[in-house]
């Protein structure tokens, strides 16, 4: 019998700080400038600077650390990462190795390792050749972007699948861009992904080796490089190799995975205590107030909906995205007695589905409020129109913003509630296709579907499904 | 005013007769202008025009109008600054360093950068790229170093008087083969910024002078926390001008443990008929025990490469300086480094790059660490018995030109008394304390005795050491005209 193997995943992920200035000196954080005018002796590394953390950057820093449920260290100290690169102008980034600001948190499923304060590397750009260094002509520095604050989160490797990352990863950024500390965007590469992957026999609490996969742009690239990788790992296995430690890069359009160093051509990044900064002591309030100001996050409104109804999915849709869950709110406010969970459905499926079919458009811009979103709801939830016909106002109102009564009487779709009227047009149904009738009395219930369907078709799906059902069975003799 | 009274005045006299209106600040500068322009001791690097030179000084300044010399280890915006390495040839910053823009704003002009060993690695300003700078006593031997121009100058009459950096005697040790005054203060009494690092946890600024007042004067411009240095707090309450002329009550630790092999027999009579001078003067001389201060060199010469070897890593040909080659990114790195740094440097490159490398940090760095530890509990414990700490500054009086260079190991020795009290991150001063001859006979130089007391406590330090300065009544009248030609 062959064993079974699974996958075992944990996350770095690097979070770029919205501050205004960097993380080390005053230049000013700024989009799409001339290269290399936000500098100054600092971020350039001249001889003699010196650097000076951004209190702001270390503000917000605790911010994501106690939002990932993480014990604030009282004192975190800095260190110097050794290695030679162009875009690392003092040859080594100041970063936390020994005594990060966060530690043991958790978020969802995962657990946290710990949540360290670090600088970005500036930006190289090669001329010629393809972009790429080997065969280029040139190769140019842009150090505006040099400095930029980062909080890297590292996970324990609580992860166990390329679809489960992509859905934390998710969680996690909606819980950091609610805190407004970071743009959280992906392809800036505000917030950046690598993985690390190994797999192991179901069962085993051993860790088998792993490989390093960088810096993916998309959470969907992530899952389908983990996902290749994973199966890598367990060919290699199967075949009675052994996984060898290295640095992966997928490629989103061939689907491929390359190397980019083996373990033999690891750097020894030579860690060493950074002399230049005093420790990071946060004063108590300081803490405190990291705590404090958090915002209801992702997973805690996600909780709250379930708690009242809503079913997990759509829980989970409205909790990433806080307008989203505001609208919903708005509705559940203006509809009184409305069911959360039929409320749930109606925003984030037949709402969140209209506007992406009219235009793709954003909720900011949907000509539907809550107030009348609520309005229609309860109309279908008191059978003043059926679900079907629901729809369509809701349709309408996407495209014209009216209101919902004014689209129930222009489009004539209020519910035959006359029973007289629904009980004659039965009878008709009945009469006028006597083969599923029969069908339906000599046991074949599935046959009264066809009826129905004559049904709605005679009132224009103005009646009560369940109604009809009910008429028809007393009329079959069921 | 006659040119040998200016070359005979200390910083405070040349300040007090400017204000008194006895010289215009123009004759102290045109003077000392031309005694720096016929430096015979290759002490100075790069040396001011007179135009350059006044726009330095802001007028009204509390000593304004007194030149000062600057080792070219301090940036300053428009000035070559190269740290006398090949690598920074050339080199001019955009930006100038707080202390130097402080000694700028106290109204002191920029005679010019002085001569140094190589970002400060060495003990007799051999290490320079740009030649060896010349003891004004006696121009076949170093004036120890790394300060070694800014002694020099001082000394030889080639300036009032100048700012160094010490990071295991830089200051010390040179002050002491020179005959002058040098002060190291407290780590974090002076700001950093701007400074060219060497091992930053011990860098610290300080002054070289004729006398200790003149010390306090220029500590008191210098010191005070500065926003672009976290490390830096200032000295509370500010230093003034020293008055004491006893030291009754005070009590003076020698360790005779450390004060052993390897010194010369000159160096130690001149030590201590120094502290006869001290219990004359009423201070008590008690013996004390710093178990650990003998392994302070070995400690010293892991941590300070080791963070020398990341401070120096950004010199890569990239943004400024040397670049020797731009052939492809490796070979820039390995050609640049290689012509531009000498060996000193390289070889401490070496060292700290090994003692930080995976596998071998907690041997090497980790243990130095905890050496460093001891030291500092060394201090603590001394000083709860005792007022200061005293040693010969350095084993040797000024050693011969070449003497050493072979030998990396006695040339880091010479700084056996001053390294322990740099781990500790304590201020000392090294005064003259009269001339002896060297082994093996030749004329009498400079001995330096050394005073360290407790953190922050730098103005106990002056007072004392001005007390036993007049005591001493050293005269270093002798080299003040050898500096010119
Ligand atoms: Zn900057």
């Amino acid at each position: 019998m062959s064993t079974e193997y699974e996958a075992v995943i944990g996350l770095e992920i690097h979070v770029q700080l919205s501050t205004r200035t960097k993380m080390f000196c005053g230049c000013e954080l700024s989009f799409g400038d001339e290269p290399n005018v936000h500098t100054c002796p600092v971020c350039l590394a001249l001889p003699g600077v010196l650097p000076v953390p951004n209190e702001k950057a270390v503000q917000y820093a605790l911010q994501i650390g106690a939002a990932l449920g993480c014990e604030l260290s009282p004192v975190s100290t800095f260190d110097r990462k050794n290695y030679f690169y162009p875009d690392n102008p003092k040859a080594y980034q100041i970063t936390q190795a020994t005594y990060p600001f966060a530690v043991n948190g958790r978020l969802g499923e995962v657990r946290i390792h710990h949540a360290h304060l670090e600088e970005d590397a500036a930006k190289t750009i090669h001329t010629g050749g393809g972009g790429r260094i080997s065969g280029s002509d040139a190769s140019e520095v842009d150090f505006n972007r040099g400095g930029t604050p980062l909080v890297e989160i590292v996970t324990e490797p609580d992860l166990r699948s390329g679809a489960q990352v992509r859905e934390w990863g998710q969680l996690l950024r909606a819980t950091i861009r609610q805190l407004g500390v970071s743009d959280v965007n992906m392809e800036e590469g505000s917030l950046r992904c690598d993985a690390n992957i190994s797999v192991r026999p179901v069962g085993s609490d051993e860790l088998g080796t792993k490989t390093e996969l960088k810096n993916m742009n998309s959470f969907r690239f992530i899952e389908r490089g983990i996902e290749a990788e994973v199966t890598r790992q367990k060919e290699v296995i199967a075949a009675g190799g052994e996984v060898e430690q290295e640095t992966l890069h997928f490629d989103p359009s061939t689907g491929e995975l390359h190397s980019l160093r083996s373990k033999e051509e690891a750097h020894d990044y030579r860690y060493l205590p950074e002399p230049d900064l005093v420790p990071v002591v946060p004063s108590p309030e300081t803490l405190e107030m990291a705590k404090s100001s958090l915002p209801e996050l992702p997973a805690a409104r996600a909780r709250r909906y379930e708690e009242i109804g809503v079913s997990g999915q759509a829980a989970l849709l409205l909790s990433f995205e806080v307008e989203w869950a505001e609208y919903f709110e708005g509705v559940l406010e203006a509809g009184t007695g409305i069911d959360p969970r039929v409320a749930a459905n109606w925003v984030t499926g037949e709402l969140a589905a209209e506007l992406r079919r009219q235009d793709d458009r954003p909720l900011a811009e949907s000509k539907v409020g809550p107030a009348a979103l609520a309005t229609l709801i309860n109309m279908v939830a008191e059978k003043k129109i059926s679900h079907g016909s629901g729809k369509s106002v809701l349709e309408e109102m996407v495209s014209s913003g009216a209101e919902p009564e004014s689209v129930v009487a222009e489009q004539g779709l209020e519910q035959i509630s006359d029973s007289g009227e629904l009980e004659r047009i039965v009878i008709q149904a009945i009469e006028d296709n006597p083969k599923p009738a029969e069908q339906v009395r000599s046991g074949n219930e599935k046959a009264i579907g066809a009826l129905v369907g004559a049904v709605m078709k005679a009132t224009q799906g103005r009646a009560d499904g369940g109604e009809v059902n009910r008429l028809l069975r007393q009329h079959l003799g069921l | 005013m006659a040119d040998m009274q200016l070359l005979a005045a200390s910083g405070a006299e040349t300040a007090a007769q400017i204000a008194a209106g006895e010289v215009s600040a123009d004759e102290v500068l045109d003077f000392w202008l031309s005694r720096a322009a016929n430096d015979r001791l290759n002490g100075y690097l790069w040396k001011s025009g007179p135009e350059s030179a006044r726009e330095g000084g802001a007028p009204g300044g509390p000593l304004s109008g007194v030149p000062i010399a600057i080792k070219d280890i301090f940036c300053t915006e428009g000035v070559p600054t190269t740290a006398a390495s090949r690598i920074l040839g050339g080199y001019v910053p955009p930006y100038t360093a707080t202390s130097v823009s402080k000694t700028a704003a106290a109204g002191m002009p920029m005679l010019g950068k002085t001569n140094m060993d190589e970002f400060a690695m060495g003990s007799s300003n051999e290490n320079s790229a740009y030649g060896a700078c010349l003891n004004p006593w006696d121009t076949e031997r170093v004036p120890g170093g790394s300060s070694g121009g800014s002694a020099a100058v001082v000394a030889g009459g080639l300036a009032p008087w100048a700012l160094g950096t010490d990071t295991g005697g830089s200051i010390r040790q040179p002050a002491g083969f020179c005959g002058i005054v040098g002060l190291k203060p407290t780590y974090g009494a002076i700001s950093r910024y701007g400074m060219i690092a060497f091992a930053s946890s011990l860098d610290q600024c300080g002054p070289l002078t004729r006398n200790v007042t003149d010390a306090a004067l220029l500590l008191e411009v210098l010191q005070g926390r500065d926003e672009m240095d976290t490390t830096s707090v200032g000295i509370e309450g500010g230093i003034k001008a020293p008055t004491a002329e006893r030291l009754d009550g005070m009590t003076f630790g020698v360790p005779r443990g450390l004060i052993g092999e390897g010194i010369e027999a000159g160096v130690l009579a001149r030590f201590e008929d120094t502290l006869i001078r001290i219990a004359e003067l009423g201070g008590e001389i008690v013996d004390i025990e710093l178990p650990h201060a003998g392994h302070a060199i070995s400690a010293y010469y892991v941590l300070a490469p080791a963070e020398a070897s990341t401070n120096l890593s950004r010199y890569d040909g990239v943004r400024y300086g040397l670049r020797s080659s731009d052939e492809d990114l490796l070979s820039m790195y390995e050609l640049t480094r290689e012509e531009g740094f000498g060996p000193e440097v390289k070889r401490r490159i070496m060292l700290g790059t090994y003692a930080l490398s995976s596998g071998y940090y907690d041997a090497y760095y980790g243990r130095a660490q905890k050496v460093r530890t001891r030291i500092v509990e060394d201090f603590d414990s001394a000083f709860a018995k005792v007022d200061f700490v005293v040693t010969p500054t350095s084993p040797t009086v000024a050693f011969r030109l070449g003497e050493k260079t072979a030998d990396p190991w006695t040339m880091y020795l010479s700084d056996v008394f001053t390294v322990p009290i740099s781990l500790a991150g304590i201020p000392a001063i090294s005064i003259p304390a009269g001339l002896a001859e060297p082994d093996g006979g030749g004329p009498e130089l400079p001995v330096g005795f050394q005073i360290a007391a407790p953190a922050f406590s730098e103005q106990k330090l002056i007072e004392a050491s001005h007390a036993l300065e007049q005591a001493i009544g050293f005269d270093g009248s002798a080299a003040l005209e050898g500096g010119a030609r």
